[in-house]
Parts: structure tokens; sequence; C-alpha cells
């Protein structure tokens, strides 16, 4: 854009600057404030235009033939019956799309729709578009598929026995690992021996987290419009516009070339994860309009959004950890087991995921974490809110309420002691900076008044306490690039308008009002006043998507560059103007100025024009890209972030012996927002992940009928079970922190951290009432039933797994913690890289993980 | 979107004539009442009418007449949310009222009428899906398959009466009309439903259910225990309606019906058995220990199975549970219901 | 029409009266109310999360009545007061639960907005005072998977406070924590 003076060279990986997180609270005029969306009206008055509130003059419907099959061969397609139907425009098959595509570059194992096998049942076979849905729902019945049928997997264990010798066929999928195994992933930092061997005490638990899904309101819809000039425009339900695009651009190469695909974001009715992959049915209504040569829709069924799926993966966990007398964790020994069904999705995130951030909350001194993914004949398992973590976290907050009665230390003293210091490393190389996990902790157990009735509350009662962390978004991007991870570009206009452009998407967390309030701040304008134009990949720079709790710190950090070089780019020519130091030119209220008399000045307008008069068109771009990680080994790319998010949680529950049904009165949560730019945002986070979180530890899971052909046993809003108003609990909200240097203005993420105490501090309680350990994930009335009969019968109170499928892992990938002396590099590249610093003279090149 | 499939819409202005409709169109033909339970069981294809002939403008099935010591008479297009406001059943028929409280969501009571909760299809998680899931599974017995996957060697369907009133509603005795082609009959409601997930009612198809009649109140006092996962839309998983009337410390009636864990309201006959003529007191531990004990007779005689949410074997354990709530619910001195869950 | 007779399974013109406008519209007699809003009358404030009375996101006002549109026969409203999100406005002027729901944050996607507001406004018609409670209640036919109901409570309560003329400032506690 015009006049970019501040252009290249500058670091994008830390916009400099006053706005930063060391303006005092006092300062600040638009930031930390509770202010109403930007688009608050639009959404409260019905106006917002959802991906299905779009009608087009010609519109065809789509809709799709999904597999009633979960694993077989297509053996026969004949579509010619659906075809000559009347109201039939086009009849989409596998063939007609050949080429692959996949959210990871290292998982590209999906058709649009199926070719010549399919996955689970729900794949999508054929598409159809036509006059009107009904057509098009009568014409998927005409299309005939014949299908010959291959073993069926839908657990881990039979995933694990998949005879490697069996005809390739037989396996899901034929790359991967062998037979059924995605990925295998041993990482072991530190000395595990010696950590086991100062031990005083060592526990091994088993964990099972089940499987559960987004259940975002809106059914996810798209439409698609191919142009009469060649161009194609995809209006979607995606949190993720920018991969979208990508996948587009690569399945549509023979069709239409990249640069005439134009995908916009529509708003999204809820997404927590669930509409981050690019899905089948956005591409089959590209390919259908571009085949018809009219504008053509498809909205889900809720039905389908359950088949679409990639949400929570069920994990089998085994966790042995080592601890002193006083309850000092010396090792941590942790193996994850991911149930992923039928596609890669970000399942090797995930695999890492599992592993990635137990150590950012306790100091755990040496660490070893084994992972499998699994391919299975069930809908693809994928990111949902807390992608990865929340199973892991499950497991080690209940083991660690497990060490504290064991060590006959209380809940409270054990995490605190365990806490990991701020501003360290951890033994996996992930950086810690500001961190007030411990005050989230006294806040909590304060508040809920937690010792008194630890352990005090009468037969039935119980409170528990959990703790978690979460990176406020990835530290590297999905596809390896060195491009920044967030773009924004401002436009001023004369008329005193500043636009805003930016690839993100708000998925209803407001990510576009931080883009407002972040340019309104630094500009002195009220956010309400700016135009903000976002997830237009024709208009807006890239913004790689609504995951990882990415938007607010990343576009934040761009939209402050953009806004801090506008603003140097008029501050002279106002100072020029009035005759004052450029250092005495300030912003507020619509008016630049001179801070040392506030009368002189001029309005924004004014001062945009004479900028304008001398410069030219004003316009300003900002980037960002996280801080490169320490964390250099092979996997160390997943779990590194420029600030993390701290969570305590206290749970309190109200368990009816007989039956096992329990009711949670109320919960305690402290988040550790680092400084929030709306506190009002940040509290609808935390509250909503709290929710969620009470939904997947009480009752939310995905099932499915593996004796009855793999069928998804309640794809229904009534059958799989979401929290009504009648379950929500009292909820208590305390927002700590202190500003973060690598968050605009302070903050860190709200979005997903939040969720993750929950789980574990609902089983924890449950414990305290009934003295019944749930080590699954829900925690449902059967189970805690089942733990009380068990007690009653003198046998373990305890349900859970008792084991793991046997895996052959490969070996370890040893890297040596800080402490040890290491380089964030596994030990073999060390001396690599040692020797090659010899041989060209000490410079050391770095490298990026996977 | 889930559409309805075409159909041609009758709206008679009166039960008679809407019979008339029925008849002559024969098992192409469905009442539909609010439409809480036939819209969505068409728009999965479970359903298939081409005639769907509308209850909304009969007159003749709406009001109330009648009074607590002789009976009271309400039409079967009666909503439930009308039935939970309504201040002479809150005060006279508490247990029913509760019950009708505890159906599904408050919008849906908005249009849910009384008429089709006693007539709600039985529910099973292989038969309420989608034309493209039941696919799937080749289908099942109760809709276009053969085999019933809940117990696949079983002659029969096991789909489960998920009504909330009925358990408490047979537990009262009350009754219905039916009103056929050859005119009215009246029916009481133990003897309306059958042990057959797919003919559970025993009506013939153009008779049409036009009014429920409760019997007086002379003393007897009722509960119903509903199990089920969340406080609201959920259908019942176990369902318990229990009437008792007292002579004295003695019980004089009782009678318990157990829905929701079976194709028809099962009745507890051996609990019922073991506590008639017993001495029974609210809060007192031998009563309790007294009840506990007949309840757990109920046992036996639940069916749950594999085709609803919650465990099955759970669901059967927690019958003699909710028998024994619902009977001490009944007790003198027993406070009144306010809970939405067990 | 004699018994046997079938009704024209074809367009008819129907009469409609919502938020407050009379709307004529040709639509099959199989069709939903919440089809016609949206296909029909361009209503899309009115939406849909599962088309089968599971998640409460088509809720309308059916004579002050809360009702789920996707299980309502458009015919059967022909003639009664319909009122759909469109109409809560007053000439641009919000309506004080959808003030407080902009307030708070109460509408994060606002995807299930729509009928959560309008189940409060029958709510609030028939009672002005309600305890957060029989507000629980009144709300449980309608999920939300972003806010945890807390803020959703929260302006129902200060949009109860505004309509019976009471102060209804926001706590501190619902806007940045304890």
């Amino acid at each position: 854009m015009g006049a970019d003076a501040a252009g290249s060279g500058a670091p994008i990986e830390r916009p400099e600057g006053r706005y930063l997180h060391g303006v005092p609270d006092a300062d600040l005029k638009v930031v930390g404030k509770p202010w109403r969306k930007i688009d608050a009206r639009a959404r409260v008055t019905g106006q917002t235009r959802f991906a299905d509130d779009l009608f087009a003059p010609r519109m065809a419907y789509c809709k799709l033939l999904r597999s009633t099959q979960a694993h077989a061969r297509i053996v026969r397609i004949d579509a010619s019956a659906a075809e000559a139907m009347e109201g039939v425009y086009a009849v989409l098959l596998g063939k007609d799309l050949p080429i692959t595509f996949g959210i990871l570059p290292v998982s590209q194992d999906e058709h649009t729709l199926c070719i010549d096998k399919v996955r689970f049942v729900g794949d999508p076979v054929a598409a159809v578009a036509a006059v009107d849905e009904d057509t098009a729902w009568e014409a998927c019945r005409k299309i005939v598929v014949e299908y010959e049928a291959l073993p069926l997997v839908t657990d881990v264990f039979t995933a694990a026995a998949t005879d490697p010798e069996a005809p390739h066929e037989h396996r899901i999928h034929d790359y991967g690992r062998l037979g059924n195994f995605h990925r295998q992933e041993n990482l072991e930092f530190g000395d595990l021996a010696q950590g086991f061997g100062e031990s005083d005490l060592v526990r091994e638990d088993f964990f099972f987290f089940e499987g559960n899904t987004h259940l975002p309101m809106e059914e996810h819809a798209t439409l698609a419009t191919f142009d009469p000039d060649g161009k194609l425009c995809v209006q979607s339900s995606t949190q993720t516009p920018h991969y979208l695009h990508r996948a587009l651009a690569k399945v549509l190469a023979e069709h239409v070339p990249a640069h005439k695909i134009r995908v916009i974001a529509c708003p999204n009715g809820g997404g927590f994860g669930g509409k981050s992959d690019p899905f089948s049915h956005e591409i089959a209504v590209a390919m259908l309009s571009i085949r018809t040569g009219r504008p053509v829709k498809v909205t889900l069924t809720r039905e389908e959004v359950f088949y679409t799926h990639r949400g929570r993966h069920p994990v089998l966990m085994r966790s042995r950890i080592g601890v002193s007398r006083s309850g000092r964790i010396k090792a941590l020994d942790f193996e994850t087991h991911l149930d992923g069904g039928a596609y890669g999705s970000y399942g090797t995130a995930s695999t890492f995921y599992t592993g990635a951030l137990q150590c950012v909350t306790y100091h755990v001194e040496n660490y070893w974490f084994r992972g499998a993914r699994y391919f299975t004949n069930k809908a693809p398992c994928g990111p949902k809110r807390g992608h990865g973590t929340p199973q892991p976290r499950f497991a080690l907050e209940v083991q660690m309420d497990k060490l504290a009665v064991e060590l006959g230390l209380d809940p409270v003293r054990i995490r605190k002691d365990n806490l990991v210091p701020a501003n360290s490393l951890t033994a996996n190389w992930m950086r810690v900076g500001t961190m007030a996990l411990g005050r989230c902790i006294d806040q909590v157990v304060a508040g809920s008044g937690f010792l008194d009735r630890w352990q005090k509350l009468p037969h039935g009662k119980g409170v528990g306490l959990a703790c978690s962390s979460y990176l406020s978004g990835a530290g590297l991007p999905i596809y390896w690039n060195a491009m920044p991870h967030s773009g924004v570009q401002l436009k001023l206009d004369r008329s005193g308008l500043v636009t805003v452009f930016c690839g993100s998407t708000d998925i209803g967390q407001g990510s576009n009002s931080i883009l407002a309030y972040v340019v309104g701040e630094v500009l002195g304008l009220d956010p309400q006043d700016l135009r903000i134009v976002t997830s237009d990949t024709d208009l807006t720079p890239v913004d790689l998507g609504s995951y990882s709790s990415r938007v607010t710190l990343m576009t934040g950090n761009a939209a402050l560059q953009a806004a801090e070089r506008a603003r140097d780019l008029i501050a002279p020519h106002v100072a020029d103007k009035l005759g004052v130091p450029r250092n005495r030119i300030g912003f507020a209220k619509g008016r630049v100025f001179d801070v040392s008399d506030p009368d002189q000045g001029m309005p924004f307008a004014d001062a945009v024009q004479l900028a304008e008069s001398k410069l030219g068109t004003i316009g300003t771009t900002g980037s960002y890209r996280p801080p490169k990680s320490p964390a250099r080994y092979k996997g160390g790319g997943v779990g590194p972030s420029a600030n993390y998010s701290f969570t305590a949680a206290v749970v309190e529950v109200d368990v009816d012996p007989e039956t096992g049904i329990y009711t949670v009165p109320r919960i305690f949560v402290a988040h550790d927002i680092g400084r929030s730019i709306n506190p009002c945002l940040v509290m609808g986070q935390v509250e909503g992940s709290v929710y969620m979180g009470l939904g997947e530890a009480m009752m939310e899971e995905m099932s499915y009928r593996s004796d009855r052909f793999g069928v998804h046993k309640i794809p229904s809003m009534l059958d799989y079970k979401s929290p009504t108003t009648m379950e929500m609990p009292e909820l208590i909200t305390w927002l700590v922190g202190d500003p973060d240097p690598n968050g605009p203005f302070g903050a860190k993420e709200a979005g997903q951290g939040p969720l993750l105490p929950i789980m574990p501090a609902v089983a924890n309680a449950v414990f305290d009432a009934v003295g019944v350990r749930v080590d699954e994930v829900p925690i449902t009335p059967e189970k805690v039933f089942e733990g009380i009969e068990r007690a009653r019968k003198g046998k373990e109170p305890r349900v859970g797994p008792t084991k793991t499928p046997h895996v052959d892992w490969p070996e370890a990938r040893k890297v040596r913690t800080p402490w040890q002396g290491g380089t964030g590099l596994e030990v073999e590249r060390e001396q690599e890289e040692l020797a090659a610093a010899r041989a060209n003279g000490g410079a050391s090149r770095e490298r990026r993980g996977d | 979107m889930l559409r309805l499939p075409k159909f041609s819409y009758h709206r008679p202005a009166s039960g008679a004539e809407a019979v008339r409709i029925v008849a002559a169109h024969g098992g192409e033909a469905r009442y539909v009442a609010g439409g809480t339970d036939l819209y969505p069981n068409m728009k999965r294809r479970v359903q298939r009418p081409g005639h769907v002939v509308a209850l909304s403008r009969c007159q003749d099935l709406r009001g109330m007449r009648g009074e607590a010591r002789s009976g009271v008479t309400i039409g079967a297009m009666t909503t439930l949310s009308a039935i939970e406001h309504d201040p002479r059943l809150r005060a006279e028929y508490p247990g029913f009222v509760h019950a009708a409280s505890v159906v599904s969501t408050p919008l849906l009571r908005n249009m849910g009428t009384i008429g089709g909760n006693l007539l709600l299809d039985t529910r099973c998680n292989y038969y309420d899906q989608s034309h493209e899931w039941r696919e799937s599974i080749d289908f099942c017995k109760k809709c276009d398959g053969s085999t019933c996957w809940v117990a696949p060697s079983s002659p029969r369907c096991w789909a489960v009466q998920s009504s909330d009133t009925v358990p408490l509603l047979c537990a009262i005795d009350a009754s219905v009309t039916l009103l056929g082609a050859d005119g009215e009959r009246r029916v009481p409601l133990r003897a309306l439903y059958r042990d057959d997930g797919i003919d559970f009612v025993q009506k013939r198809h153009e008779e049409l259910l036009t009014a429920l009649h409760l019997p007086a109140t002379n003393g007897w006092r009722a509960s119903y225990r509903k199990l089920r996962r969340r406080g609201s839309f959920d259908f019942p998983v176990l369902g318990v309606g229990a009437c008792l009337s007292m002579d004295g410390d003695r019980v004089a009636e009782l009678d318990v019906r157990i829905g929701g864990a079976g194709s028809w309201p099962i009745p507890a006959q051996k609990t019922v058995e073991m506590l008639r003529g017993a001495v029974l007191r609210f809060d007192d531990a031998a009563s309790d220990e007294l009840i506990r004990a007949a309840a757990q007779e109920a046992y036996k005689p639940t069916r749950a199975m594999d085709n609803t949410d919650l465990d099955a074997h759970w669901r059967k354990k927690m019958a003699p549970v909710f028998v024994a709530r619902a009977i001490r619910d009944c007790l003198p001195g027993a406070p009144p219901r306010r809970d939405v869950l067990g | 029409m004699s018994p046997r007779e079938a009704p024209d399974r074809r367009k008819t013109l129907g009469e409609f009266r919502v938020n407050g406008e009379r709307r004529e519209v040709a639509y099959e007699p199989h069709r939903t109310l919440l089809e016609v809003l949206r296909e029909d009358l361009d209503l899309t404030g009115t939406k849909h999360g599962c088309e089968l009375g599971e998640c409460g996101a088509c809720t309308v006002l059916v004579d002050g009545v809360p009702v789920l549109s996707c299980l309502t026969l458009a015919q059967e409203v022909e003639g009664c007061a319909i009122e759909t999100i469109e109409g809560m406005a007053d000439k641009g002027e919000l309506h004080p639960l959808q003030d407080f729901f902009a307030e708070l944050g109460a509408s994060q996607c606002g995807y299930c907005s729509s009928g959560f507001m309008l189940a409060s406004k029958a709510l609030l018609a028939q009672n002005p005072s309600p305890s957060r409670d029989e507000i629980r209640v009144a709300l449980s036919g309608n999920l939300c998977r972003c806010t945890g109901y807390v803020k959703i409570y929260e302006a129902v309560e200060l949009a109860a406070k505004k309509l019976r003329g009471e102060p209804c400032e926001p706590s501190r506690e619902c806007t940045h924590g304890r």
C-alpha cells in the first residue's frame, strides 16, 4: 500500500513501540474496557449473515451421498438414474476430483469424494446439484453404490493388532507406520532412570478420555459461485479461509488457478475447532459450481456435522510418575494412544500435543513422552478446544490428586510446590514467560474455602482442584514457511475513517473487535468508528485462522504494528504544523494534539488529510510471526508459543450415593490472562470454556456401535448430550495476571485454557465426595455408581482402563534438558551441529522442528 | 436442512370429521396434534403418511371440565404447558402436573399435547434415525427392515415406551375416550398399551383419542420419578409412576408402573403385592426398609435394553431405587416434588 | 370436501402476519414456518441447528408463545401474530434484551441468540421479575454452546430491570470478574 514508510526490515516477531505491555492500565483509553463487540448489533438483530443465510439467483442446492459402510471397497457406482432426474443439474463422483487434500502437508489423505474405498459411515461418495434440496436428496437415493466389506477397526487395540502382513487394503490407509498406526513418536528429555531412581514414590496410572465433538449450533454450510469471468468465490462457515484456499487451489488445480479463487469465511455460528479443516462439501460445491455455471450451496444436516467431526480424540493413557517424599516431580513417563478415526486431519499435531504441555504447569525434571495415533473406521478426529492437551491434562491432574492423598499432602500444596517458574525453560524446551498460576490457585482456593472443605464435607459432597496451561497460538504454521502468521493492512481515508483489513475469522469470540480495540487505542479512535474487513482472501492479508488461541495475540500484534506505523506517518506532519517536537504528538478522542498543550491539535481526519497531502495515499501494514522456539528437536514444533495462559479451578459436586447421579452446584475459576484487551469478552471465553469442559466431564461422548457395522450411535442434538441451562452451575470467575511482554498490550489467550481443568476437577471432587476414582471421561453416573458398588463389595473403588495396546516404539529421540546443558536439539544432532560448526568456523545453523 | 416429505394436509373442524378422513384413507393417513413427535419422524422418514390430518381446528378436542371430587376430563388437544400451568390441576393433581412438566422442553410443551403424549411413538436409537443412518444397518424391524438390532435373535421389537405421563396416569387409573367410525368407547389406560415396540396401542387405526379422564381425588397421592441425563430435553430412560391410598398407616391401594424401560408401562406387580396392607410412615426407617425390599422386586420385570441413553444394566439397577422413591413420595407428610432429575 | 378427497399438494397462497406486517406467500403445504420465514420471506434471523426440535435455535413467537418453527407447519399459523428476531427492535431501537445481549456478550457467535431472546421476551411478558431459577427453566429448551449461559442470565435479569424501570448497570463482577 501507498506510503508504507516503515515497510521492510522491521522485525516481525515483536513489534516495538510504546503501546506494549508496559503501559499502565490508567493510560489506556480503549484496552481493558468492557466494550461491546463492534458487530454486536448485527448479532442481536438477526442481521449477521451466516453461510446458510446466503441465497443467490439461480442457486442450486447440493446434497452429498455418504457411505453406509464403515470400511469397504467401492465395487461399482452408477449415478445414471440420478443424472436423468428432472431438476438435477450435475452429479459428481470421486473420479472427477482425483487430487487428494488434507490440512497437514504430511497427511494429504482425503479425496473430495471417495474413489475406490470408504473408511467410515458418513464418508462422502457422491455429490448432487439440483433445483432444490428435496430433489438433490431424492437423487442421492437413486445413486447405486455396490460395496465389498473390508475388516472393521473401531478401537486402538484392534488397530494395534492389525497384521502387518495382511493385504494392504485391510489397512485403512497405506501410509503412516505399519498396520493401522498413523504415527508413533518417542521423545526423551533428561535421564529417566536417574529421575525414577531419585524418587521416593512412583505411581503408575491408566486413564481414558473418550472422544467428543464441537457441536457448534450452526451446521456447516458453503456457497460456491463460479463467475462467468472464470473466478471462483467460496463463502463458507470456516475458521481457516487461508487453508481452505490452499486446499481448493490444490484439488481444483486443473480447473481454476489459486489467484482466481476467493474464499470468504462467513461469521461462524460456533466453531470450537470443528470448522478448521478444509472439507469435502466445500470442495464439492466449488466443483459443482464450475460444472453447472450456477451458484451452488450445501448445508449439512446435524447428522452430517457429526460425520464431519474433527473433534476430540479418544485417548488412552498410561502415566508413570516419580516424586520425592515432599511431592517434587522427579520423572514423568507418559504414554498416549490416540484413536484418530478414518483420516489424518490435524492428527500428527494432535499426537504431539498430547505430550507437549505436561511440563508447562509443573516443573518436571525428566520427561519421557511416547504417543501413537491409530486409524480406525470412525469419523475423523482433529482439533477441538484444547487440541490434544485436555486428555493428558485430565490424567496428570487426577494423578497429582492421587499423589497428594498418598503422600499425605494437600492438593494445593503439591501443586504450588511444583509450579514451573516464570521466565524459564521446561524439560522439553518450552519457554515459559509470565506465569501467574500460583495466584490463580490462591484465588480459587480462598474463594471456595477449599482447604476448609476438602476431606471434611459429609459423604456425597466434595470439592476438587485442578490446574492447566494453554498456548496463545501455535509457534509454527501448519505448512512450513517463513512468512508472517498474521497480516494487517490499514487504509486511512480523508474522512477520518480507518479501515482495518485482516484475514482473521470471527467465530463468535470477537476477533473482529480485537482489531478495532488495538487500532483504536493506538490512533485514539472510538473502536465502533473503525471499519473492519476480515476473512476474505481477495481483500485481506493472510491470517492463518481462528485456531490454537492464536488470533488475539497474533492479529493483535500485527494490528499494533500497522497502527503504530500509521501514527508514525501522521505525527511528524502534525508536529510540523503545530510547531512542536514530534515526540509531543498524542492521539486520543479522535484528535491529534500536543500532549503538553492538548488544546493545540486537530481532528484525526484533518491530520490524515495533512499527511496525505505530503505523502500521497496513506496505508500501512503490520505483520506478526511468533518468536523462534528454543525447542529445535524434531517434534519440538508443537507446543511452543509466544506466551501461555494458566487456569485453576475448584469444582463442587453433590453425589447421590444411591444412584451415582451427581450435580455441580458451583465452579470457581481463575484465569491468568496477562492483561485483558476486553475483560467482558475474556469473561465470556472463560465461562464458555468452563461450560464446554463441564459437558465433556459429565456427559459428552462420541459413541459408535462396533458390533453394528460401526455406525455412530447417536448423531443428533438430542442424544449427543450437551449441557442445558439446568446443568450449568453458578460460576465464580477471577481474571488475574500481569501484562505479558509478548502479547499485544500484555494479553494472553482465554478461549481454550479454562476448559482444561474442569474435567479433572470434577473427577477429583467426585473422589472427595464418595471415595471413587473415575479415571475416565466422561464421568457418568453409571461409572460413579459402579465405583460405589465396588467399594461396597470391598474391591478397589476405581473405574477406568487397566492397559494400553502393545506398541513396538521407534527408538527414542533423546534430548538433553536445559539443566543438563542441552541445546534444544536431539543429542545426535547436537554432535552433528558441533562438527559442522567446527568445520565452518563456529557459525551454527538454526533449524526448525517438524 | 432436514425437510418434511410431501403430503396432503387435512384440517377438519371436528373429531368426527377427522375420524372419517382417516377411515377413508386407512393406513396412508395419520393424525397430527402438536406435531412434535410425528414431524421429526416424518423428517427421518420413519413415518411416511400421504395424508396428515390436523386436529388443531377441532374445538371439541379442547378444554377441561369436571372437578376433582368426581374426576376431571381434559381434551386431547390441551397442550402440556396448559396442564403445567393450570392452577386447579396444580393444586389437585400435582403428581400428574409434575409428570407433564418434565416432558422435554418448555418450547415443546407449548406445542405438544396430552393426547399426543399418550400416543407418543415408542423410541429406540436404532429407529429414531435418518433414512441414511438406517440404511447403514439395513433398517430394523420397526421400520423397513426385519431384524430388531436391540436383540437380533428376538422375534419382537424392543422400542421403548417413552411418554412421561403414561406411567403416572396408568398408576392413578386414568382413562381415555376413543372415537371411532362407529362411535365412542372409554378405555382405561391400563388396558390401552401392549408390550410390543411396534403395536404398542390397542386401538384401531382410525380411532381418535379425544379426551383424558382423571379419576376423582379421593385421598390417593401420586408421584413420577424420571431418570434422564439432563434436566431438560431428554426422554425418560426410566420413569416410575406410583399411586398410593392409605387407610390410616396402612397401605390401602398401591399401583406402580415402570416406563422408559420396556415397550409398555410395566406393572410392578410383586412390589405392589408385598406392600399391600403394610404399615408405612414417612421418614421412618422401618417403613423405608419395607419399601426398599418391596421395590427390589421391580428389578426383574424391568426390561432396560441397550437402545436408549445411559447404560442398560445401570438403568435396570435404578428401577428399584426409583420405585422406592416414588412410593415414598406418596406417603402422607412427604414434601412436594420440585426436582427435574431422579 | 369429502373425506376421500385430497387437498392440493401444490403451492397455495397464504397470508402471514410477521412482525406486524402482512405478507403474502405462495408456498407448498408441507413447508414449515422455518422454511417459509427463511426461504420465502428472507427472514434469515431465525436459525436452525437440527430441524428436529432438539436445539431451540428456530424459536419464534406465535401469538406471544415461544414455539419451534422447525416443527410448526406454516399453514397452522396463517393469521397468527408471528414475531421473529427481525421484529424485536422498534424502529431501529434495540429491545432491552437485545441491548443487554449486545452489552454483555451474551451473544457470542449469535447463532442461538434469536431463539434465546424470543424465549426470554415471552418469559418477561408473563413474569416481569423472574428469579434466576425461573429464567433457567424458561430457557431450558434453548441450547447455547458459546456462553455457558452465564451472560445470558445476566442479560435477561438486566433487561427485566430496565423494563421495570429500575437501575440496570452491569455489575463489575459480570464484566471484569471478581
